[in-house]
This record gives C-alpha cells, structure tokens and sequence, in this order.
C-alpha cells in the first residue's frame, strides 16, 4: 500500500508533574488504512490521542496533516473537527434525549429561508447518511431508543460526515457484544475504502488482528516501533508492549509443584461474574496455594479478586469457602470469613494518610471486631510494634503518620494491616509496585511464608518473574475474561503465549 | 409504513394534559352551581397566572439546561416595587419604566448567568444570591406598600378588557356577560407561542436541550456550552421581568413581601408539566398546563370556600410527587430495556 500520508507527529514530548507521559512519540497515518494503536495502560496511547486533538498541549515535537501548510496545533477537539480530526469514545459522546437527526447536524443545522431549523431537510438529510452507511434507524426517534452499538456508529456518521480525514476510535469496542463489533468492523472497512485514515485505540488484542492494516506499539510513554501487520505476530506484540525481547527470555525452571489434594480447597469459585468488569469464570484456591493472576493489564485481574472479595459484588455464581456456600454482598463478609484484600491503588484503597502508623494497622481488625469492640491501647500498641518489628517498617515512631512514609513502607503496613487480622486468604494486588528491589524480595519472602503457613493467597503482578518466584498456578487473563490455568510448564514463555492468546495456546 | 413509537416524554405530557381536563371538569361538576363552568372562570386562571406562566416558560428554558433560577420571585417583587414607586412616587412615564424593567431584568441574567455559565458556579448558589439581592433592594426601594392609581396609561391598560367574540352567557339576574381576558393574558400567550417556536426552530432552542442532555457531549460535538448557558439565564430573567409587569397589571402595587415562594410555583409547574430537574427534557406546553393545573387546583380551594387556602399546596404537594414517582418509573423502565 502506498498510500498518501495524511498525519504524521514528529517527536512529541509531553509531562505530567513528575512523569515523562510522551517522550520523543513519531506516529504516521496513511489514507485509508485502519492503524492500531497499542500499549498497556499507562503507555502513552490516550495522552498521545489527546495531544493530537487539542485536549493536552505538548511540550515539543510537531504535528503536520495533509492539505495545511506548516504544522499544526490544536487547541480545543472543536479545533481539531476543522481540521478534520474527529474522536469517537468509549463512552458516546452525543446527546441520548435528542433525535438521531439532530445528534447528526447540531451545530450545524440545515436553515430555512427565515433562518430557523429546517427539520425536514435534516431529517432527509439524516436518511440519506443512514442509507450509505447501511444502518437501518429511524432517524426522528431520540437516540437513546438505539443501542451503544449504534449510538456508537451514530457517532462515527456524524464524525465522517463533518468531512473527517482522520477518525480516531478510543477504545470503541469496550461495551459491545460480539454482534454489535461485527457492525462495527463492517462500517469501519466502509470507510476506509471511503480513504478515510483510522486510528484505533484498543486493548483487544482479536481485534487489531482483525481489521488493522498497521499497529504502532508505545510503552512507557515511548515508541517502541511500527509494523505492517503481517510482521507481528501476536506472541511479538505482546512482547512488545510488556517489554520483553522475546527471544532473549531466559525460560526460569519453576520449582517442583507442591501437590493440593480437593479436600484442601479453601476458595471454590463458580462461575462468578460483574458485568461490564469480568465475565463468568471459575476459581479452585487450595490452602497454602499462591494463585497468580496474569494478564495485561486492564485485562480483569483486580476485577477477578474485587469480585471474590464483594468489592464489586458478584452478579452470578457461587462461592464456597471451606466446602460452605457462602454470600458476600460486602467487604466486611469477606473479612469475617477471614479474607483480606492489598489493593492495587495503595494511595486512593489503602493508605489513610493522615492516621497514624499504628493506627492504620489496627484498622482492619478494628473493623471485623466492630465499632462497639475497641481494641485497649495496650493492644494496638503490642501489634503495631510486632509488626513495625517483624516486616521492619522504617518509620520514626508508631505514631508518625503514615503519608510520611516511603511507598514502600507504606505497602509493608498496609500489608500489616491485614496481616494483623490473621487471615485465612489474602489477596495481594500489586503489592511490589512502585517498591524498591530490596523490599520486593522480601514481600515475595513473606509470600512464600504466609503459603507455608497454610494461608492461600492470590497474587498479581505485572511482573511475570516475580509470579514465577512466588505462584504454584496461574490464572490467566484476556479483555475481562478468564482463559485458562497454567499449572504445569510455568516459565515465561508459555505465560506470555497464554497472555497473547490466539493458536491454541490455551 | 413506519411504526411511530411514543416516547415516554409525550406520554408525560399527555398525563398532565389529561389530569387538568379530569381535574377541571370535576370542577364542573362538583361547583357548577357557583359558576365554576363559566368560561369566564378558566379565564381567569389565565389571567390570575399570566405572571407566572412568563415565569415558568423562563425556568423551563433554564430547567432544559439542567440548571434552576429561584430568583425569578424577588426580582418579579423587585419589579413591582419599582414601577409602583417610579409612577407614584417620582412620576415617571408608565412606558419608560416597563423598559427600565425589561433592562434590569436583563442586566440581572447577564451577571447570574456570567458566574453560572463561566465561572462554573452551581446555579442554586447564584441564583439564591440573586433571590437575596432582589428581595433586599425591593426594600431598599420601598418598604411601604405602594399602590398604583395616579399613572393613567398604567391603571388604563390594567383596567382593559378585552372581550372575546364567543363563549357570552346571561347570568342569573338577566345580565349578559361576555367573557374577557386582559392584556397580561396576551402578553404571556405570545411569550409562551415566542418560546415554544423558539425551542423547537432556533439553534439556541436546541442547544438549550443537548446542554442539559449531556454537557460534555455538547461541548465536544462543537457547542458553546457556556455561552448558551449565559443566554438561558438572561432569558429567564428577562422573561421574569416581562411576567413582572404582568403581575403588576394585576396586582397594581408593589410591596416587599410579594410574589414570596413565586419561584417554586414556576418550578413546581415546569416539573408537573414534565420537564426533568436533570435537564434535556421538558417542554412550554407542559410548563403551561403546569401552571393551569397550579391555577386550577387554588381557584377550586377557593371556590369551596371552606378549605383552609393551605390546602392548595398540599394538593401541589401530591402532585408533584405523582409526576416525579411518574417520571422515575418512565426512566426505570427505559434503562431496563437498554
């Protein structure tokens, strides 16, 4: 394909106070062809999207779009519409208690003679869109009687027929079924025939594959390269976006698999499901086991553990806990039946920053005793200084605030926290993150202890050496699904093929 | 053929269309032997509330854009106390004053709606500041109570009947009457034909429902979202004021505790004739039999003569709470089907 360039960003930096969000990002659009833009989260995808439509201003680089002459800087998404850049989120844009026609033409409404609206003109008008994009709507109902899925081509209608050179799709496909994408992939191959250049923004890996012509991948907020589709196969572009040279791996020997037997099971999940987060699945956690949940991320591994733990309360399903089928509408059930949950989000779910050290130790066993049920001071005293002692927080006193803390000590009380209410089963989401090398080797010591203690534990991380340090199985994750188990043969390559998904890997 | 569903917005309005026909001709019925049948009495719902519907038709254009104006009571108080002060006390020119009035009333919008659309403030908190501040320089003005009789153009125009060629009747001693409205009531016809056009046929009128409807949406499809905020305050003012000078045509004077709790009656109208708080729903002619419901329900209190007049704003009381369960059910079931 040699197709004309209509976009090309050149170097684009930006910051956020604190982080390198884009640093140095080329990025090159032709006509018609569909590019995928991928990375984890946190890569750089949106920030990038938002420096081109106006909504961030960049530091340095350039941006240039076919038919103007010097480079171009948008201010506002409005800016960025006449210069034929269009947006279509995730979440539809476009005014649900309005008629389809009007969503279509407001702001720029057909006129009659006297200068008022001509309804009938834009209802023909509208039909007329409707028709060449093969979707059949009645364009006077309000918007809101259609489908996300139509709502969402609705907005694409309006989005070309503003004469847009470059459509950007953020993450379109997130609320749809299978039907509904099907639809969407169909208008999307209209227009690129059309010569309408696509980016589109994706964590759905089955997709890219599907209709993109090209995949730029970022990470980190930095480019890691651009492929024609054909030289990437999906095991690579996982690679890619994680940072793995896949060739290189050193495949690490796991340790010889400790045996469950089934009188064992602590944790039986069946067919648990929140939707919108995590599609049904099914979960065995044995005592003392160490489950790792892998996946990229945003690919359902917290929403997996908040669902076990009623954070966000299971939809469908049964949870046993100890051969007893139990309910958990709430956090405080789980943590009577001895669960805890490290919330990946230690400064928003964990940490309460103005309490004290000793204060936020005591506050989960303060908790599951009750409000009614003070713990005496000598008490609090006695665990916090156990604690402080045995996973050696560095902190000036017991009663220093914790938000003076370092994020690694931070984690260590959070974890403290739980630990303090001796739980049975602990989920541990990310607790490395953000931690120095030193203080990771020694929660992944204190995981490994905790499991030899008889505890299970669930563990997440991003970092796939470290579930293979401390995890006996792995649950593997994709778009808000569970895709199998891998008990057997865990090194890092049959993880990260797991993780891609595709040819029989599962 | 196409099969034209019915949004559940129509049927709002036909309820509340329905419910003032069963509830006036109940009255009918019931009080037919004090003339309550007499279409003199349906005018004069009209013309006690020409006020109040220019009101209404302003909070509902605010309403669409999910804000809320609960000034309009004092400044229609404001307005009063003015032009009864301006002609009696400092002999002003009848005609100069209503301008002077409509200019205030605009001004007013302007600021309210400057602090709403673009710096953000809440509505409820601005406009509040604006129902002190009028209900404060009504006093300012006047603290008497101040009655217009000496401006002859004013007392001339209040005093005008204007006859409608139907509906004449002989009443019990033998005397022909023919029914009348006043020229408050021409007044706020137009203002409601004015702005029902206007939301349906205008730019601005749509850009007041996509506001309400999604505000981010609006903003990213391209609209100037706070300068239409700005305009649907001005617009409300400016519409308040007009209703002020009707109110004065009835009332003919000016004191500081009028039209007190004027402001819920308009809101409490807009919402009984089907326009949601949320905003992006809601139309004048609902807002209009709102108000018809809100004259109907006081003039049958009045007309029994034994209920206590509080017994009209408990009737509103149910009401409202009957459209708003409405309303809610019509939502539940709508998200449902989604």
């Amino acid at each position: 394909m040699d197709n004309k360039v209509i976009l090309t960003m050149r170097g684009i930096s930006m910051t956020f106070p604190g982080v390198k969000a884009l640093d140095n990002v080329d990025f090159t659009l032709r006509q018609g062809e569909i590019h995928a833009l991928m990375g984890e989260n946190g890569a750089g995808k949106s920030t990038l999207i938002k420096c081109l439509t106006g909504i961030n201003a960049f530091e340095a680089g350039e941006i240039r779009v076919d038919g103007i002459d010097g480079p171009v800087v948008n201010h506002s998404t409005l800016d960025a519409q006449k210069k034929g850049i269009s947006t279509v989120y995730q979440e539809v844009n476009l005014c649900p208690n309005l008629s389809v026609a009007e969503n279509l033409f407001i702001g720029r409404e057909p006129k009659t003679k006297l200068g008022t609206i001509d309804w009938r003109e834009m209802t023909k008008r509208s039909e007329k869109i409707m028709k060449d994009l093969d979707m059949q709507v009645d364009v006077t109902q309000n918007l809101e009687e259609y489908s996300l899925a139509l709502q969402q081509m609705i907005a694409i209608a309006r989005a070309v027929d503003m004469d847009c050179k470059v459509l950007i799709l953020d993450e379109p496909t997130s609320s749809l079924d299978d039907n509904e994408v099907m639809k969407l992939f169909t208008l999307m191959r209209q227009l690129k025939e059309k010569g309408v250049g696509i980016i589109f923004v994706t964590h759905f890996l089955e997709q890219v594959y599907e209709v993109c012509d090209r995949i730029t991948v970022l990470r980190n907020g930095k480019l890691v390269g651009e492929y024609p589709i054909a030289d990437l196969p999906r095991v690579k572009l996982v690679a890619a976006m994680m940072g793995k040279d896949f060739d290189d791996l050193a495949s690490i020997k796991s340790e010889e698999t400790p045996k469950f037997s089934d009188e064992d099971i602590l944790i039986d999940a069946q067919g648990l499901s929140h939707k919108g987060k995590i599609k049904p699945f099914d979960l065995k956690i044995h005592k003392g086991e160490v489950v790792g949940l892998t996946g990229l991320l945003g690919s359902g591994r917290s929403e997996l553990a908040r669902v076990i733990y009623g954070a966000d309360k299971n939809q469908t399903g049964t949870l046993q806990v100890n051969g007893k089928e139990e309910k958990i509408n709430a956090p405080i059930d789980a943590m009577k039946l001895g669960m805890g949950l490290l919330p990946d989000d230690r400064k928003a779910e964990g940490i309460i920053g103005d309490l004290s050290v000793r204060e936020n130790i005591i506050l989960a066993l303060q908790a599951k005793r009750g409000v009614f049920r003070l713990l005496p001071m000598s008490k609090q005293v006695e665990i916090a200084d156990k604690y402080i002692d045995i996973l050696q927080i560095k902190t000036a006193s017991r009663e220093t605030l914790i938000k003076q803390l370092s994020g690694g000590n931070q984690q260590k009380v959070i974890l403290a926290r739980w630990l303090a209410t001796d739980p049975d089963f602990l989920i541990l989401d990310e607790p490395t993150r953000g931690i120095d090398v030193g203080t990771k080797t020694e929660i992944q010591k204190l995981v490994l202890q905790l499991a030899g203690e008889g505890k299970s534990l669930i563990f997440i991380s991003s970092e796939i050496e470290e579930m293979l340090r401390t995890c006996s199985k792995m649950a593997v994750l994709r778009d808000g699904e569970k895709v199998g188990e891998i008990v057997e043969d865990l090194s890092q390559e049959t993880v990260m093929k797991a993780i891609a998904g595709g040819d029989g890997n599962e | 053929m196409k099969n034209k569903k019915i949004s559940s917005n129509t049927i709002l309005l036909f309820i509340t269309i329905a419910l003032f026909v069963v509830m006036y001709a109940a009255g009918c019925i019931v009080y037919s032997a004090k003339g309550f049948s007499h279409l003199q009495t349906f005018l004069n719902i009209l013309i006690n509330n020409a006020g109040l519907l220019c009101v209404a038709c302003g909070m509902t254009c605010v309403m669409l854009t999910g804000g809320i104006d609960i000034s309009v009571g004092s400044l229609i108080a404001m307005d009063c106390m003015l032009l009864s002060v301006g002609m009696e006390r400092w002999h002003m020119n009848a005609i100069a004053l209503c301008v002077l009035v409509l200019v205030i009333g605009i001004v007013f919008g302007l600021v309210q709606g400057f602090c709403i659309g673009y710096l953000e403030i809440q509505p409820f908190i601005v406009t509040m500041a604006g129902m002190f501040f009028g209900r404060g320089m009504t006093a300012v003005i006047c603290t008497d109570q101040v009655s217009i009789s000496s401006n002859k153009l004013f007392v001339a125009l209040a005093n005008m009947k204007i006859p409608l060629p139907f509906g004449a009747y002989t009443s019990r001693r033998g005397i022909v009457q023919v029914p009348y409205i006043r020229i408050s009531v021409v007044i706020a016809l137009v203002v409601l034909v004015v702005i029902f056009l206007m939301l349906r046929y205008t730019k601005f009128g749509r850009n007041l429902y996509a506001v309400g409807g999604n505000e981010t949406s609006a903003t990213m499809m391209g609209l100037n979202v706070k300068k239409t905020k700005l305009k649907a305050y001005v617009l409300s003012s400016f519409l308040c004021s007009i209703g002020g000078i009707c109110y004065c045509l009835n009332t003919m004077s000016g004191s500081v505790q009028q039209a007190k709790g004027l402001e819920m009656n308009a809101i409490s109208s807009a919402v009984i004739g089907g326009t949601l708080l949320t905003g992006g729903v809601g139309n004048v002619i609902g807002s209009f039999f709102g108000v018809l419901i809100n004259g109907t329900i006081s003039t049958l209190v009045k007309t029994n003569g034994k209920l206590l007049s509080s017994w009209s704003n408990i009737a509103v009381a149910a009401l409202l709470c009957f459209f708003i369960v409405l309303q809610s059910i019509f939502a539940k079931i709508k998200n449902s089907k989604n």
